[in-house]
């Protein structure tokens, strides 16, 4: 619909949508964060949550106790490789429509901790992520950031069609792999269907593709 | 507190008890005691239950690996060379088997000094690596204990709930070993250095550049 005809509709007292902007309007603004929190980044969480950051502005009204009644899993801090399958169950136990944030430095790479032997690279290896917050931790405005973030993303989703959200493509999964504790790793170190992680020429890292400075 | 005053009064207190001091040569000069497996138990009771001692907070325990080196020794050996037997230097190599160390720091809270260092040590690194648990003495030891026995390997008898504690129990390795492998799961990382770097080059070869 012509979007001047939709305003001059407006100022005549008749009000137009299509189902789609409704139905992501509905999404975008009842985000329920999963509550729970692994590490020092959700401390920043709760307080991004408190009077003086207020998340509940933006939809996030109540942190849920249960993975049944929540849409948002925020992966808050460092993932042990023993605490991996646990956050993985919990995000299969979610109900679809369901998103991830990747908050701080450790829930993206494994951050500080990378190189321990017990320190999972990345929660993006088990479970698909929308959204990654930088930071060490991140301050609650970066999370704020993020979930605005996230919301734009709900908005410009196309109910049909290629880009379709997950839940609505009967097709894509819904559960992914949790991981098994072997003798010496997880089994698998990570899910191939949805963690890609980046091919880099090494030899050129740090210079521009002519190899130079 | 003087350290050679204690272990006198060890050995007078714990009849065959094998006391032995390990020198620190650095500015701390923080020498510690070498005790046996067989009268650890008395001798940790008696630095805990001495009057004058009453060393009753054990504040740190913590495990030390020390991996086999290899020992070069000259030897001299008669040969026989050109039908005269002759004596003859020849280097000889041999393999010390490591092992593992436990270490107890000890502070008197009624008396108000320390610390005292207990290290006990392993026979080697694979097989005989049973040491005597101090827990029942120090109830602070039991999750440290158990520390060392996930990260290191050392087996404590006597330790009431002997299990891993960072690590799964279906996990066989002891990541603070130095010898101990981790799972090859490199990614790029920008600023390579160290061992990363090495993992990183080893990757380029492997993959040959990309």
């Amino acid at each position: 619909m012509d979007e001047k005809l939709k305003v001059e509709l407006g100022k005549q007292g008749i009000f137009t949508t299509t189902l789609q902007e409704l139905y992501n309007w509905g999404r975008k603004n009842s985000l329920w964060p999963l509550n729970f929190g692994l590490a020092c980044c959700a401390i920043e969480m709760i307080a991004t949550t408190m009077a003086r950051y207020d998340l509940a502005r933006f939809g996030a009204e109540v942190f849920r106790p249960s993975p049944r009644q929540a849409d948002l899993m925020i992966v808050a801090g460092t993932i042990t490789k023993k605490m991996a399958p646990q956050v993985v169950r919990l995000y299969n136990q979610m109900a679809e429509p369901k998103y991830v944030i990747s908050m701080g430095a450790c829930a993206i790479s494994g951050g500080p901790f990378k190189q321990g032997y017990n320190v999972l690279k990345g929660i993006d290896r088990y479970i698909p992520v929308d959204v990654h917050i930088p930071g060490c931790p991140p301050r609650p405005e970066a999370l704020i950031d993020a979930f605005i973030t996230l919301q734009k993303q709900i908005d410009e989703q196309q109910l049909t069609g290629i880009g379709r959200p997950r839940h609505l493509d009967p097709d894509a999964p819904s559960e992914f792999i949790v991981p098994q504790f072997g003798a010496h790793d997880l089994e698998p170190p990570q899910n191939p269907d949805v963690w890609h992680p980046p091919l880099v020429n090494i030899s050129l890292a740090g210079k521009n593709e002519s190899g130079n400075d | 507190m003087n350290l050679e005053t204690i272990k006198s009064e060890i050995e007078a207190n714990v009849p065959g008890c094998r006391l032995e001091i390990v020198p620190n040569n650095s500015p701390s000069g923080q020498h510690s005691l070498l005790i046996d497996h067989e009268h650890a138990l008395f001798v940790a009771s008696f630095l805990r239950d001495a009057a004058h001692l009453r060393f009753d907070y054990c504040s740190n325990v913590t495990g030390i690996d020390w991996p086999g080196k290899e020992i070069t020794e000259k030897v001299k050996i008669k040969k026989i060379l050109d039908g005269v037997e002759q004596e003859v230097e020849e280097i000889q190599k041999t393999q010390s088997a490591g092992h593992l160390e436990a270490v107890y720091h000890l502070y008197s809270m009624e008396k108000k000094h320390g610390p005292v260092i207990l290290r006990m040590r392993t026979e080697d690194r694979a097989v005989r690596i049973h040491l005597p648990s101090l827990t029942p003495i120090w109830r602070s030891a039991e999750f440290q204990e158990r520390e060392i026995f996930d990260l290191y390997g050392i087996v404590f008898d006597g330790h009431p709930d002997l299990r891993r504690i960072l690590m799964w129990d279906g996990f066989e390795d002891h990541p603070m070993r130095r010898d101990y492998v981790e799972p090859d799961d490199y990614e790029y990382e920008p600023t390579p250095h160290d061992a990363v770097l090495q993992k990183a080059k080893q990757h380029l070869n492997e993959t040959g550049g990309r």
